[in-house]
């Protein structure tokens, strides 16, 4: 498993469009990843799971993210929260 | 003649006959069965037939909203193939034995109850999302159509509150304006208004559906947020006069925008926008202004119960300056004291408050407040191309202070690691006639002066703008102020700065010659008087 932190800086925090966008690159992987704000989690294929988070501007969270194709799945993930969030 | 009031989206006014829009009612009922293989297949073939649907409504509003706006549709497909909405849905079929319809209705009050339980605004107007998608779904499972009646004229739409997907069923030239009872500035419907350049008066409140009924008459203004409902003729001519102005300055727009400000013979000149609080930043771009000539920090200080910290200004500066992507944004530190007082600021009362403590002087009797703000204006430099401007300037002393108190501002962001921009210009307003008649000593000290024409007049004519027994001594184009403009423009120049004028009379086209055979630099300019200021430039020949 690997993880990143990432501290969000999205006047929005993250709002449909990207939960949306993350939702489509978690599905293209077969690696579970998953996204924390403090002790709640969620699926970052789940859409509304993610935007029921409600991560908000200035907040950290973790992604976790584990199987067998995992470097190139964090590296896509990270690279879309870096360009969006 | 009736008005409601409620909030306005698009700037714009409507007048015209009224079409209120009524939904295809479906009752949701809970039925029971024992088949529940073949409602999970009834909610499959619904759900890609409701998926089909958006797509197309996703292509329709490519077409002619752009794709930034129609990736709310986009959304709206993702949505209705989430896994946990979607496991919901049949879990409620399965464990209770009941129809599609009914479970699919249970989920969507769950996921919209989430929503609407969040913090923050933006979060909540989602439950508006689950419920339009739900109703989708449920009117593919009930064989109906899901759209209501769609209008054959062009008509002012009155609803309780439109989906997203409803709003843009819609046929653009068909609808004048929306009027809704509910819904939020922050809803996609109100999004979509805007983009679709449709006026939109949302949140009318209930009374105001009861009263309308079709083919009445009404006005939808997209400026007040007020809707009139049956309005008398003097109302219509002076809506219609309104809509021609409107039409002209759309001309104007269109004629100049994105032109130079440039007379006949080659002299150029900055025409920068006034603006009152972060909300103006629309207007600004909209009339495309070079820049931020004045931004009044006071309305963070009115607007507040107490005073703002150092972030919840950092984060407003920092959003201006990011709008503003790299134009020059001047914000004034805070002007409270004469006419402008906070309530939770205790301030003595003063016999003569347009002499009294206002301005720097307030800034500098009681340092922290300026501090905190001094603090926040350089954190946000980092963020875009900052001026900093000090009202109410009348002896160098007060600049010396001023210079002090932000070099130590500067050396303490430093020391706790916080960056900010060194190509942050300083700058002070002239809106006194000791700061022009001294205007050659205190141009080395700063990066550029701008004059303050309203109390520059009221100083040097000793008149106050608020009597108006003396309207007649208040003379705006009085010689005295003339030269005193010219006097500092000419000593800004010889030392090498640059000179503005952010008063009122910047705006006043009969000046604007004058102003630039004196070589003023810049004429900051309310929003709406750009493009007036701009045809008046290159309408010039000064050769």
């Amino acid at each position: 498993m690997i993880k990143f932190e990432y501290t969000i800086k999205d006047e929005l925090g993250i709002h449909a469009r990207p939960a949306g966008g993350i939702a489509k690159i978690a599905k293209n992987f077969r690696s579970a990843i998953t996204v924390f704000k403090g002790t709640q989690s969620a699926s970052a294929s789940k859409l509304m799971a993610l935007m029921g988070l409600g991560v908000k501007q200035g907040d950290t969270v973790t992604v976790t993210v584990s199987g067998e194709d995992e470097t190139a799945a964090e590296a896509a993930i990270r690279e879309f929260f870096e360009a969006n969030l | 003649m009736v008005i409601f009031n409620g909030k306005g989206v698009c700037p714009a006014v409507a007048a015209g006959r009224i079409s209120v829009f009524r939904r295809a009612d479906i009752q949701v009922k809970r039925l029971k069965t024992d088949d529940t293989e073949a409602e999970l297949l009834r909610l499959e073939e619904a759900k890609k037939t409701a998926i089909r649907e958006l797509g197309e409504i996703y292509e329709k509003a490519v077409r002619e909203l752009g794709e930034a706006n129609a990736d709310i549709f986009d959304i709206h497909m993702m949505m209705l193939e989430d896994e946990d909405y979607n496991e919901a849905i049949a879990e409620v079929i399965k464990c209770q034995n009941v129809n599609a319809e009914y479970a699919v209705a249970v989920t969507a009050d769950n996921f919209s109850h989430m929503f609407e339980n969040m913090e923050d605004a933006y979060m909540q107007a989602r439950a508006a999302d689950v419920r339009d998608i739900s109703n989708r779904l449920i009117a593919k499972l009930s064989g109906n159509s899901g759209n209501g009646n769609i209008p054959d004229e062009k008509v002012i739409i009155c609803a309780d509150d439109l989906a997203p997907s409803e709003t843009v069923a819609f046929d653009k030239d068909k609808v004048l304006a929306f009027a809704t009872a509910y819904g939020s500035s922050n809803s996609h419907t109100a999004i979509l208004a805007r983009s679709m350049n449709v006026p939109a008066v949302i949140g009318l409140g209930e009374e105001f559906l009861s009263a309308v009924k079709d083919g009445d008459i009404a006005i939808a203004d997209g400026f007040s947020g007020e809707f009139i409902l049956n309005p008398d003729e003097k109302t219509m001519a002076e809506t219609k006069k309104r809509q021609q102005e409107e039409q002209q300055k759309k001309e104007l727009l269109r004629k100049l925008k994105g032109k130079e400000n440039i007379t006949a013979d080659g002299r150029r000149i900055n025409i920068f926008a006034n603006i009152g609080s972060a909300a103006g930043i629309g207007e600004v771009l909209l009339n495309d202004a070079g820049g931020i000539g004045l931004f009044r920090s006071e309305f963070l200080y009115l607007e507040n119960s107490s005073f703002p910290t150092e972030e919840e200004q950092f984060l407003v500066y920092r959003r201006v300056l990011e709008s503003m992507a790299g134009k020059k944004v001047i914000i004034r530190t805070v002007d409270i004291g004469a006419d402008k007082q906070c309530g939770y600021f205790y301030h003595e009362k003063e016999e003569n408050p347009a002499l009294g403590l206002r301005g720097i002087r307030l800034c500098l009797a009681h340092r922290e407040i300026f501090r905190t703000q001094l603090r926040a204006l350089y954190r946000a430099s980092a963020f875009g191309r900052l001026g900093i401007m000090f009202p109410m300037i009348t002896s160098k002393w007060e600049i010396d202070e001023i210079k002090s108190i932000s070099v130590q501002v500067k050396r303490e962001l430093t020391d706790e690691g916080m960056v900010f921009s060194d190509e942050t210009e300083t700058g002070i307003m002239i809106e006194t006639p000791a700061a022009a008649i001294i205007s050659d000593i205190l141009a080395p000290e700063v990066d550029f002066f701008s004059i303050g024409t309203n109390d520059l007049i009221q100083y040097t004519l000793a008149c106050d703008r608020q009597n108006r027994h003396v309207e007649s001594f208040c003379d705006n184009y009085h010689e005295a102020v003339m030269r005193l403009i010219e006097l500092a423009a000419d000593n800004a120049h010889k030392h090498g700065k640059w000179i503005g004028i952010c008063g009122e009379l910047a705006a006043d086209t009969n000046l604007t010659e004058r102003f630039l055979r004196m070589g003023i630099d810049e004429l900051s300019v309310s929003p709406a008087f750009v493009l007036k200021v701009r045809e008046k430039v290159r309408s010039l020949d000064l050769s």
